[in-house]
């Protein structure tokens, strides 16, 4: 896994504290421009963004790393309790949130808990998305309890369109997160896929994966793609 | 251990598959299979599985007879239509004990001209329509026994075939190959699968897997379907019409709007290729002896190298496209037949494409009205020229053609033409029952 963005710079050492025990590696950055300067080829593993009191700063930078072709995820602010309200109708910016003082071991459960949800958790096993259920150890996904039988690219893109729930990915992302730049085909072959992902979730479920318009998929348990 | 391959062990594991079978294509595209058990499965993974080369049509050569079949772990497949005990399967390809490419396999002499395109950017995409009749039995010493007197669409309630056809829909589905229409066709008995399209090496597997399919469901029904080119002479023959495109930045480079045509450069000089090289690759696209008995005027096919844009009669046909929808654009070649070997047939219809992109072919003027209709004079004056006329004339053309031996590679290439002269010269010392009925009484 790839290191986790902390922001500001220097990071609240019980930030860096807690992450150096869970054993996930980390990068501080100062700003955005920063931030995008260091994100590593893959992205970031997800981040945590540590309010000073005022939030316009790290609200900022939340929008920006949300506000792209590939959000990071999962996302972590922590913040003062009289800034709770700052928050309100900013829910699409952050996963999680926690209130100062830091306590590591909050952090810590918070964040493995998140990565879990998102199918990059180290004890991550499952993932359960409405019908679809995937055993990431065994590499079997049902839908309705009926296993699926997928090749090895179908599984892949499966588990990674249900691992970020909700969240639209252009083909080209898709290509270089599920394929990695080697693979032969072009976007097309994304298109390709889906439909026989599709052609295998069967009539019924097939819009568990949605097309969205000249932009490309999500994979969504309700049909109005909430 | 690559995740692919621990994906497949895990998968066999988890699912009890008791089976794995190895698939491979022989020159003539028939498919050929062993079955390995899940024990052996992670050696042949790793290292491949040896066999006799010799035993294979195309492969053999007397001094180093055995090869390697070495599963393509991506192409790992659970198989419907094994109720009672689970099989997959894995395409391979072949290689020399030594790991390089064998020369006689056709999986790799496609690839490798994918390759080729794919250095200068293209991706190439086919859908193919796969026609094929279902018949009561395949006894050749007794007249055939269509199962029903269906024509173009009829839409037929409960009778056999469709439900034939629609089973072995309904499998390739759940093998993940998407289907995009399939219909009762014009001839009794005649039904048409159209595959939806996708990048051609897949495809050329998943012809494959589409005649086994189709044949396995109607074995299991108690009756036969065929592939064969022209069973019956006095109705059409089962064609692969083969839809064709380029792809480049993630765009479809056959499109251009600022010409008339909407047809790009590279798209009018993919059809002139097509156009020039017809007559070298047909004996690729259509390898028997029957083939060329469903080249004839009459019957839809096409017999004349020519292109047009919505003309049943031409080579080359470019479907107009709906309003918007500049994204399929593209060309549809309608010689091939469902017998060919679809990574040969895909191989050189690629190749000629794109040797008319680099050499900047000319197309020339689109074919008007119905062709058939034209004698050979007006034809000749349009500079159309007829497509072979005989699997021996074919070979003649392929004999000498530097891009299908460039294409195919010298094993591949000699072999064919040794292959197909025998057939050839097989063929033509039967007395067939035409000779007879017509001669024997009267001479």
């Amino acid at each position: 896994m790839g290191p986790i963005l902390c922001f500001p710079e220097p990071t609240p050492a019980e930030v860096l504290l807690a992450l150096t025990e869970a054993d996930h590696p980390y990068v501080c950055v100062g700003s955005l421009e920063a931030a995008d300067a260091s994100e590593p080829e893959d992205g970031w593993a997800g981040a945590v963004v540590v309010a000073d009191g005022d939030t316009t700063e790290a609200i900022a930078l939340c929008r920006a790393l949300r506000k792209r072709e590939s959000p990071v995820a999962p996302l972590l602010l922590i913040l003062d309790a009289d800034r709770v309200s700052d928050l309100s109708l900013r829910d699409d910016l952050f996963d999680d949130f926690l209130i100062r003082p830091i306590r590591m071991a909050e952090l810590t459960a918070r964040l493995n808990l998140e990565l879990d949800r998102l199918g990059r958790g180290v004890g991550r096993q499952m993932i359960e998305a409405g019908p679809l259920e995937i055993n990431l150890e065994t590499y079997q996904a049902s839908v309705d309890g009926r296993v699926l039988d997928l090749t090895y690219m179908e599984y892949e893109l499966l588990r990674f369109l249900s691992g970020h729930p909700a969240k639209v990915f252009t083909r080209e992302t898709l290509l270089s997160r599920v394929w990695g730049y080697e693979y032969y085909g072009g976007a097309r072959t994304v298109d390709v896929h889906i439909r026989r992902l599709r052609a295998k979730l069967g009539e019924e479920h097939a819009h568990l994966i949605q097309t969205v318009r000249s932009v490309g998929y999500r994979f969504s348990v309700t049909t109005w793609g909430g | 251990m690559s995740s692919q391959i621990d994906y497949v062990l895990r998968t066999v594991e988890e699912r009890g598959i008791r089976f794995v079978q190895l698939w491979f294509t022989d020159v003539l595209g028939t498919p050929k299979a062993f079955s390995i058990t899940p024990a052996e499965l992670e050696m042949a993974l790793e290292e491949g599985m040896t066999f006799d080369g010799s035993a294979v049509d195309g492969f053999s050569r007397v001094q180093e007879a055995d090869v390697l079949a070495l599963p393509d772990p991506a192409t790992f497949q659970i198989l419907p239509l094994h109720e009672s005990e689970r099989v997959a399967r894995i395409f391979c390809n072949i290689v020399n004990l030594d790991g390089s490419p064998f020369e006689g396999c056709p999986r790799q002499a496609l690839h490798r001209v994918l390759a080729a395109a794919h250095e200068r950017g293209y991706t190439f995409f086919v859908a193919p329509e796969l026609e094929y009749f279902y018949f009561a039995d395949l006894d050749p010493s007794a007249p055939l026994r269509p199962l029903d007197a269906g024509g173009y669409f009829d839409l037929s309630m409960g009778d056999l075939p469709s439900d034939l056809r629609r089973r072995s829909v309904l499998a390739l589905e759940e093998m993940g190959i998407p289907v995009e229409h399939a219909q009762h066709e014009d001839a009794p008995s005649q039904h048409e699968i159209d595959l939806r399209y996708t990048d051609a090496l897949s495809m050329a597997d998943t012809v494959m897997a589409t005649r086994l399919i189709v044949k396995e469901v109607a074995r299991q029904a108690g009756v036969s379907a065929s592939f064969m080119p022209k069973p019956l002479a006095e109705v059409q023959g089962s064609g692969m019409h083969t839809h064709l495109s380029l792809w480049k930045d993630g765009k479809n480079a056959f499109v251009d709007m600022e010409h008339p045509s909407g047809l790009s450069d590279i798209a009018r000089g993919f059809i002139a290729g097509l156009l020039v090289h017809a007559h070298e690759i047909t004996a690729v696209t259509n390898q028997w002896v029957n083939s060329y008995k469903r080249l004839v005027p009459g019957h839809e096919a096409p017999v004349h190298v020519s292109w047009a844009r919505n003309n049943q009669s031409a080579l080359v046909r470019v479907p107009v496209t709906k309003e918007g929808k500049t994204d399929s654009t593209r060309l549809e070649y309608r010689a091939p037949d469902s017998a060919a070997n679809p990574y040969l047939a895909f191989a050189v219809i690629l190749a000629a494409g794109l040797a008319g992109i680099d050499g900047g072919y000319e197309l020339p003027p689109e074919a008007e009205g119905n062709l058939f209709d034209l004698g050979p004079a007006e034809l000749a004056a349009r500079g159309i020229t007829p497509l072979p006329g005989s699997l021996n004339d074919a070979v003649d053309a392929m004999e000498s053609s530097t891009l299908v031996a460039t294409t195919l590679g010298e094993h591949l290439f000699e072999w064919f033409i040794r292959n197909k002269r025998a057939e050839w010269s097989t063929y033509k010392s039967e007395i067939s029952r035409f000779e007879l009925e017509r001669y024997l009484p009267r001479l």
